[in-house]
This record gives structure tokens, C-alpha cells and sequence, in this order.
């Protein structure tokens, strides 16, 4: 069975919800949609306050190439455009809109009905894509059209949607794929037609084998798509490791992209999400969370609407436990601790971990002994603990020559290291502080 | 014998030709430095700060030499003795710049700003701001993860346990900028030191709206502007929510810090208010006399209006008195 080839580590999985049926998630009181909630520029408001808004409204048109548009997932009146906490305790602007009844827009199609043909042309899909505000859902965020468009001299050969959900804990993609099989597979064939190729895989873990033998079933129906089934491996799901497991193509370093190789990744939710803009014309205001956690009285997949704040998510999975030591956005591997829970659901959140209190202590940080485990288990090739320690020494030069831009932040090296030393924390750091020089030498040419 | 003379004879043969070319080589490319420079350079602490804003000692002997003159040049470890002494060797006159001093502009102290996360990353100011807003409702006070401590060279910045905020030794502290640096939420300011080390700035840099500073800190800056109202020498600017006062105007008055409803208003190194009776004979008795007439004013006003009022009374009530008071008279 195929996997990638440099390192990797095997966190336990915990898959908790695996077996719990996606249930819709009552509306919430108020709705709140940051206006930053994808990679590139922030969308910029088109509502004030006082205006009436229904069910997938558009609320925030994008703010550039790199951007997409938010649209409302309640009906209601905008109560206020102002700043909202999000997930990292800083305040970014936000719409926050009062809800009242649950009014959909006529536009969209509410049929349960599968609607196979399309008859659109491959630009008119991408455009529907962008103007429905699809991101890539696993987690990055990064606006799909965009990924969609190839730059000059690249030419797509293959789709290849990630469907391994290798994040411990984590089942909305598994869940997916098990009650909307055949609405993904459409999706594949949309992007497949955006993309203008006739070959897409489907990359599940054995972990998942279920799923793997129900898209398998499905699949025959769908000319070009191939369901590859991948050994567990954590960071599978990043699109790198990905395209290795599947293709067997390495994405040459540094900040080469996957369309060099002719890959296009994509997220087996947002192919679901393609679905349902193209197809039923709803835009992104809904997707399926997982909140789990070993404490947690019912471990559950909710659909939930994009605003609702993770405080109704956690209430509706049996309340916070006592022992609750952090509450995480994502999953364990390269999830964030949140500040707060009123932090609104947004397109990228794929789950909730309220971790307890045993599982969330870190262990204090020991003297480095050159055991070079970061090395082996680091999926870019990279030298974690030299990376690390040119960060705390601010030696960003160096740091920017030993290839920090090509960290994925994955985590592996910290997971494994047994000295416990906060790597992925100074890398970060590194990588947050290159990048900015980086920005400013190109802006400067 | 024979053999020993022959390595001999080449080897000093080898070792001339090779002094003769160094000799040419070294009077050839000889680079004239000027001999001041080394000279400059040896009165100079060598702390290789770079708080002057060179790069290292040398670095700024040779800005001091080429320049021509002193003027805003300032050794930030050495002070004034040292400029003077640089000042003798160039023959020229030493600038008269203002002696300065860090200023740690966070009063956020763990009975002020309650904590409503724990941090438990990595134990660095820069890595903690680049993950999250920080372990309190504030995002933009002092972390105290001590990255200002770490930078400093001259053991003039310390943690204080109790209140978790870094405090700033002013006899060690040069000036030399270091922590200012080092600080990723540039709480930390260089101020000028002040007439006899006295100083007066908002300890804050909060930029919220007033209500969430407000929630976050309770002596958090939450931009009501009473200061800048107050300030008479428009010393003091509003920008973003939050206070600044600019220490060029600021002549120290201490008008300011009475007013600040939040107490972020710092004056340090002042004597303690006196009451204002006995302080300063000139402006304050003027000030007792304007107060004086108010109050007088104000009885005046009640008492006419108590002479308005009376006449409402009902009659039946003005009688009894009048009954009454030709007993009292008699």
C-alpha cells in the first residue's frame, strides 16, 4: 500500500465520532463571520448595520484575487460591523448578525435531489466556485478558484483530492464521505472539468476502510476517478505528502507549488462544497465539524452553520467536561489552543478537541541531545532543531538559507522529540518573520 | 654539516626575500587611518551595544572622527564623561545631548489585568505574541515572558515576581535601546531621563475602544481625552484610543495625572503631592481665592433660593410662625 516516502510519525488515533451520523446543529442566537477567513486579503463588508439578511445573503465581497466572499448563513438583521476575538485573541472586524426565523435565498436549490449533469464550461464552474466563496476546507483556506487557474506555463495532468483526514481525532471528511458519496464524486468530476483533466484519485487511509469500499462501489459509476487507498501515516494530508503517496512526484523545494508536478489538491469536502455551488447554486455557509475529546459525553459530526459560536458546538456534544485542560480549534497535530469560546465557526474549522487536563500538560522543555529524531520524522526533509534554535537566536538570515519557508508546521518533530523542546513554536516564529522579510525584499523589487 | 649549512643559507635566503616583499607590499597598499579613531575608540566602554546607532564601538569612533563634529552623538553607556572625553581628543565640543532612560509602558500587573488563559508554549515574548493575544483580555500589554531581560547587557532590567512585569533599573540603564527591540509589542520606549530623573507618561499602549481596554485592564489608557483637555503646553495627543505624552513639550506639571480616571498616568520620581494649601504661595493662592468666590457664589445662589422658596409656603404655615415669634422677641 502506497504512503510518502520522508518521514512522518504515527500519532494514536482516537478516531472518537467515527461512528456518530453528521447531525444538523440548531441555529444560534447570533451569528458572527470574521471578515478574515482565508489565506490572502480579507473580504471587505458590503452590509451595515440594520440591514435585513437571509440565508446565504452575500455579506462581504472578496478583496482581491486571493480572497472569496463571505455569505450569511442565518436570516436576520446585521446587528453591528465590528471587531469579534477569533481564535488567537486578537480582534480582526467581523459582521455579527442577529438571527431571526431561518429564510433561504430563492436562488438556491434545497432539494436533496443528486444532480448529476452539468452542462457549464469549465471557466463558467470556476467562476461559480468563486463566487460562492469556496475555500479549501481542510484547514488552509486557501480560496479554490485560485487553485483552479494554473499560472502561465503550467498545465494540470491529474485532481488529486485529499480525502485522508490523518489529524488524530477528526471525522468530518470520514463522515462525509460515508452519507454524501455520491455528491462527492460530482464534485471530483466538476473540478476535474474546471481543471481540464480526465484523471482524479481519491486518496483515503486504511484507517477509513469503510469509506475506502463505499467510494470504491460509487466510483465505477464515474469515469476517471480512482479511489487510492494509503497506508496511516501522519502528515499525510498535507498536499505535498499527499501528491508523493499518490503520484509518487516530489514538489521540488523551496515554495515550489503542486501544479509544477501537474497536481491539483483538493480537499474531499470542498469537492462537496463545488457540489453544492455549482450544482444546487448554495453557497459556503455551512460544513461538518467534528467535537471530540476523550472527556466528552457524546463525541459528535455536526453540520453546522458558518457564525455559530464553538461554545453551542461543545453544549450540544453533552457540556464542557471538568477536567477540560485546553479547548482546541482542529486537531491535536496542528490544531490551536482557543483563547475563548465564543470564537465563531468559520470555513477552515474542521473540528473542536477539548483536550483533558492530563492530555494537555506539556512536558518541560530538556537540554537538546542530538538525538536528530526531528530529522528522521520531519515529511520536508528539513533540520527541525537547527531551525528552532537560529529562530530563538533571531538569525533569520540563516534560517531563511536552511529552508524554513518549505516547514508545513506539521508538528512531528515536536510530537516526537523526547527531550519535549518547543520546536514547531520558534519555527513558527521563524517562518512568520522570514515570510514578512520575504514580502518586504519582493515589494521593495 | 654540509647539510645543516645548505637548509640554513636557503631558508634565510627564503625568509629575506619574503620580508623584502612584505616590507614593499606594506608601504605600497598601506590605508591611511587616522590614528585618532584607535584613540577614540580606546576611551569607549566597548560594551559593542549599539545604542549609539552604530554598529559597535569602532563603529562609532570612526562616525565620531569623520563626522566633524559631536552633535547628536552620544554614547549612551558612557554618558556625558566619556562624550567629553572624545570631545578632548577631537578638539571638538561635546554635544549636549539628553540623557535617556527605557521606559516599560505596561502597568498591567496581575491584580490589575486578570488572567483568562494560560500560556504554556514556549518561554519567549517574541513566540507567545506571534501565537495569541496573550494570557489576559489585553492583546497588547507585556506577556512577561522577560525576552526584554534577556536582551539587556547591562543587568539593567528585571522581572518583578509580584506583579510579573519587567521593572527598569534607571542608575544601570543606558539607553541603549536593546530591550526596545526586543519587545515584539513595543511596549517599551526610550524617554528622555527628565529634570532630576522626573518623568510623566501614559503606562499603557492599549489601542482598543475604551469599554474593551476598560474590561481587559483596570489601568489601561481608554482614550477619553481628559488629559489632553487638561494638559496646558499640548504636550499630550489622542491617537487610536490611547494617550501619548510627547516628553519634548511635557514640562512636568503633573496636571495630567490627577485627571486620568484609570491611573495611567505615571509621574515617577516626584515628591509626594503636597496639600495644595501650603504648596507654592503664587498660583495656588490665586487659585484658593477663584475657589473662594465660587463657593461664596454658589451660597449666595442657595440662599436666594431659599428666599424664593418661602413665599410658596402655605399661608396657613406662615402664620404659626408669626405667632411664634413675637414670644421669642419678647
Amino acid at each position: 500500500m502506497k504512503t510518502f516516502r520522508i518521514g512522518g510519525v504515527h500519532p494514536s488515533e482516537n478516531k472518537l465520532s467515527a461512528g456518530k451520523a453528521i447531525e444538523t446543529l440548531t441555529l444560534p442566537k447570533q451569528a458572527v463571520f470574521p471578515l478574515s477567513q482565508h489565506i490572502g486579503a480579507p473580504a471587505t463588508a458590503i452590509v451595515k448595520k440594520g440591514d435585513v439578511v437571509k440565508v446565504g445573503t452575500k455579506i462581504a465581497e472578496a478583496g482581491g484575487f486571493v480572497s472569496a466572499p463571505i455569505f450569511s448563513s442565518v436570516s436576520g438583521k446585521v446587528n453591528k460591523v465590528d471587531t469579534v476575538i477569533d481564535a488567537s485573541g486578537y480582534r480582526k472586524p467581523a459582521i455579527f448578525i442577529d438571527v431571526d426565523g431561518d429564510e433561504w435565498e430563492e436562488t438556491i436549490d434545497r432539494s436533496t435531489e443528486l444532480v448529476k449533469e452539468c452542462s457549464l464550461t469549465p471557466e463558467e464552474i470556476v467562476a461559480k466556485i468563486k463566487e460562492a466563496g469556496v475555500v479549501g476546507m481542510g484547514g488552509a483556506c486557501f480560496p479554490t478558484h485560485v487553485k483552479l487557474c494554473p499560472p502561465p506555463g503550467c498545465k494540470a495532468q491529474c485532481v488529486i483530492i485529499n480525502a485522508v483526514e490523518c489529524e488524530p481525532y477528526l471525522t468530518a471528511d470520514h463522515r462525509l464521505m460515508l452519507e454524501k458519496p455520491e455528491q462527492i464524486l460530482v464534485g471530483v468530476t466538476l473540478l476535474m472539468k474546471a481543471a481540464k483533466v480526465n484523471k482524479a484519485y481519491i486518496g483515503i487511509e486504511n484507517n477509513k476502510p469503510d469509506a475506502i469500499k463505499l467510494m470504491q462501489e460509487k466510483a465505477v459509476a464515474y469515469p476517471g476517478i480512482e479511489i487510492v487507498p494509503l497506508k496511516v501515516k501522519y502528515p499525510q494530508g498535507g498536499e505535498k505528502q499527499l501528491i508523493d503517496a499518490v503520484i509518487g512526484r516530489q514538489v521540488p523545494a523551496p515554495l515550489a507549488i503542486p501544479i509544477n508536478v501537474g497536481a491539483v489538491v483538493q480537499n474531499v469536502g470542498t469537492a462537496y462544497a463545488v457540489y453544492e455551488a455549482v450544482q444546487k447554486s448554495k453557497p459556503l455557509f455551512e460544513r461538518v465539524v467534528t467535537v471530540t475529546g476523550k472527556s466528552v459525553k457524546n463525541p459528535s459530526n455536526f453540520l453546522t452553520r458558518m457564525g455559530t459560536p464553538i461554545s453551542q458546538l461543545i453544549e450540544a456534544a453533552g457540556g464542557m467536561p471538568e477536567d477540560t485542560g485546553k479547548v482546541i480549534g482542529g486537531g491535536p497535530m496542528m490544531g490551536k489552543a482557543l483563547a475563548n469560546t465564543e470564537v465563531p465557526i468559520c470555513k477552515g474549522s474542521s473540528g473542536v478537541l477539548l483536550m483533558n487536563d492530563k492530555e494537555a500538560a506539556r512536558a518541560e522543555a530538556q537540554p537538546c541531545i542530538r538525538c536528530a529524531k526531528c530529522v528522521g520524522v520531519c515529511p520536508m526533509g528539513l533540520e527541525p532543531f537547527l531551525l528552532a534554535t537560529l529562530s530563538s537566536y533571531k538569525e533569520w538570515e540563516r534560517v531563511e538559507k536552511e529552508d524554513i519557508m518549505s516547514c508545513i508546521e506539521c508538528g512531528s518533530c515536536q510530537f516526537t522529540c523526547p527531550s519535549h523542546r518547543p520546536m514547531l513554536d520558534y519555527i513558527r516564529l521563524g517562518k512568520g518573520t522570514v515570510g514578512g522579510i520575504i514580502r518586504a525584499r519582493n515589494a521593495k523589487k | 654539516m654540509n647539510l645543516i649549512l645548505i637548509a640554513v643559507i636557503s631558508l634565510g635566503a627564503i625568509g629575506l626575500v619574503a620580508a623584502v616583499i612584505l616590507f614593499v607590499a606594506s608601504k605600497k597598499f598601506a590605508v591611511y587611518e587616522d590614528p585618532r579613531i584607535a584613540q577614540v575608540a580606546e576611551v569607549l566602554p566597548q560594551a559593542n551595544c549599539g545604542g549609539c546607532g552604530y554598529p559597535g564601538c569602532n563603529g562609532f569612533a570612526d562616525a565620531c572622527v569623520k563626522a566633524g563634529s559631536l552633535e547628536g552623538k552620544l554614547c549612551p553607556v558612557g554618558g556625558q564623561p566619556v562624550m567629553a572625553k572624545v570631545a578632548s581628543i577631537l578638539g571638538l565640543e561635546a554635544g549636549t545631548a539628553e540623557p535617556m532612560v527605557a521606559v516599560v509602558r505596561c502597568n498591567g500587573s496581575c491584580e490589575h489585568r486578570p488572567h483568562t488563559t494560560q500560556y504554556d508554549g514556549a518561554v519567549s515574548c517574541a513566540v507567545a505574541h506571534a501565537t495569541y493575544g496573550g494570557e489576559t483580555g489585553c492583546a497588547y500589554g507585556c506577556l512577561g515572558c522577560g525576552d526584554c531581560v534577556a536582551a539587556c547587557q547591562f543587568d539593567a532590567i528585571h522581572m518583578n515576581p509580584e506583579t510579573g512585569l519587567p521593572e527598569v533599573d534607571e542608575e544601570k540603564c543606558t539607553a541603549c535601546g536593546a530591550c526596545k527591540k526586543a519587545c515584539p509589542r513595543n511596549i517599551i520606549e526610550i524617554r528622555p531621563k527628565g529634570k532630576n530623573n522626573r518623568r510623566v507618561y501614559v503606562s499603557c499602549v492599549n489601542k482598543d475602544k475604551g469599554a474593551i481596554a476598560r474590561k481587559a485592564c483596570e489601568v489601561s489608557c481608554i482614550g477619553c481625552g481628559k488629559c489632553v483637555k487638561v494638559c496646558p503646553f499640548e504636550a499630550i495627543t489622542l491617537e487610536n484610543n490611547l494617550a501619548y505624552i510627547d516628553p519634548a513639550k511635557c514640562r512636568l506639571c503633573r496636571k495630567c495625572e490627577p485627571e486620568c480616571p484609570q491611573g495611567t498616568i505615571i509621574a515617577k520620581n516626584f515628591p509626594p503631592r503636597k496639600p495644595k494649601v501650603e504648596s507654592d504661595p503664587g498660583t495656588e493662592t490665586v487659585k484658593l481665592a477663584a475657589a473662594k468666590v465660587v463657593a461664596l457664589k454658589t451660597e449666595t445662589v442657595k440662599a436666594e433660593l431659599s428666599v424664593t422658596e418661602t413665599p410658596k409656603v402655605e399661608i396657613s404655615k406662615m402664620e404659626e410662625p408669626k405667632g411664634k415669634t413675637p414670644k421669642a422677641e419678647a
